[in-house]
């Protein structure tokens, strides 16, 4: 049998619709489901851009917006201070570029800081139950069912990014987010890069609530991402990288 | 002296036997009445057919398992959507999904709890959300 142009081009039409279909009949089922995996942020290496020079002065919009979000105490007291999102001067960002002849406005800066979300993880390896882990995207986890409080991954992070719930964490929530829950004694938290909100389709809390537009999130992988384009075209550092973690984290100066 | 010993001997096995058994036979004919479990809430009302995420006696055995299962699923592995037996799907979410239908934990929940002496660490860190402070 032979086949003719005609019949040929019909028949590819044909298959490229059926390509099609799924993505049109979808939201006839998506209305059942609260979280559809379509509608997922998803990558292959997630990854965070801050660009500290676009920061207002004494701004803290992330931290507010990410510590509301995600029900960190505040327990009144730098000893037992909760962080997911904070900031810190740069000569405690960065102590091996900080030198005396540093310009006054790198001095005086103070950049967010956050879990760096480490491709080499310490904290993971040092984990005796896998409360911590990490996933196929890169974002390094907190199971906080198996925590136990030994506190290992603090003494491992380089950066002090994680923190101890020395007490009862829920008296000390200004206002509890219903949507996420909260921790108890004895377990230890950081940031998640917001995975609960990845998973519905929104950006990390931090991200939204910068109005500079400071920090860039997006998949590192991804040779076409916003991210990824401004890391290659921006010189830029990590946290104390000649330690070998490969921190995800990527500061524009 | 010797049969002072003895004396002593029994009497302390006397106490020990009637101490471990104290249990059996003062509960000897008693009995509690099971809890009556409330499901008397906006959510469960509103429903056409009352079915929890599987059947009822699925869910009375098994819950505890069903919950541990979801969230190693949910928190360790991604995957957030339960699909029941009869097809339908269930946000793997202890706040989001059972206690929107259960809203009354104190009726529901804790009344067997209590009665079996279970005490589940959930609400420990899982939000109820009737009780959410403002």
């Amino acid at each position: 049998m032979t086949t003719n142009r005609r019949e040929f081009l019909k028949i590819a039409g044909a298959s490229a619709l059926t390509l099609v279909a799924p993505a049109i009949l979808c939201p006839a089922w998506a209305k059942e489901n609260v979280i559809t995996p379509s509608r997922a942020l998803t990558a292959q290496r997630w990854g965070m851009a801050v660009d500290p020079s676009k920061c207002r002065a004494d701004c803290t919009d992330c931290i507010t917006a990410c510590h509301a979000v995600h029900n960190v105490p505040n327990f009144g007291n730098p000893k037992d201070e909760i962080k997911w999102i904070w900031t810190e001067p740069f000569a405690s960002v960065f102590p091996a570029e900080d030198h005396t002849y540093q310009g006054q406005s790198l001095q005086k800066l103070r950049m967010p800081v956050l879990c760096n979300h480490c491709t080499n993880p310490p904290c993971v390896r040092v984990c005796p139950t896998k409360a911590t882990f990490q996933r196929p995207d890169g974002i390094v986890m907190m199971d906080y069912h198996r925590c136990i409080g030994c506190r290992l991954c603090m003494a491992a992070c380089p950066y002090g990014a994680r923190s101890m719930n020395y007490r009862e964490p829920r008296p000390f929530i200004a206002k509890i987010n219903p949507d996420f829950p909260t921790r108890t004694k004895g377990v230890v938290e950081k940031c998640n890069f917001c995975e609960e909100r990845l998973v519905k389709g929104l950006l990390p809390a931090c991200v939204e609530a910068c109005k500079e537009k400071a920090l860039v999130f997006g998949d590192m992988e991804n040779t076409r991402s916003a991210i990824r384009r401004l890391i290659e075209s921006r010189f830029n550092l990590r946290r104390r990288a000649n330690l070998g973690t490969n921190p995800q984290i990527y500061y524009i100066l | 002296m010797n049969k002072n010993k003895w004396g002593f001997i029994i009497l302390g096995l006397a106490i020990f036997v009637i101490g471990i058994t104290f249990p059996f036979w003062y509960g000897k004919g008693k009995s509690t009445p099971p809890p009556l479990l409330s499901l008397d809430t906006p959510a469960i009302t509103a429903l056409t057919e009352k079915r929890c995420v599987e059947d009822t006696a699925f869910m009375r055995a098994n819950h505890m398992k069903l919950l541990d299962a979801w969230r190693d699923e949910a928190v360790r592995e991604g995957h957030r959507l339960y699909t029941a037996k009869n097809g339908r799907t269930f946000e793997k979410s202890l706040t989001g999904t059972c206690l929107q239908c259960h809203s009354n934990k104190e009726q529901f929940c804790d009344r067997c709890h209590n009665y079996v002496g279970a005490k589940p660490s959930c609400f420990n860190c899982h939000i109820i959300p009737g009780e959410v402070k403002q």
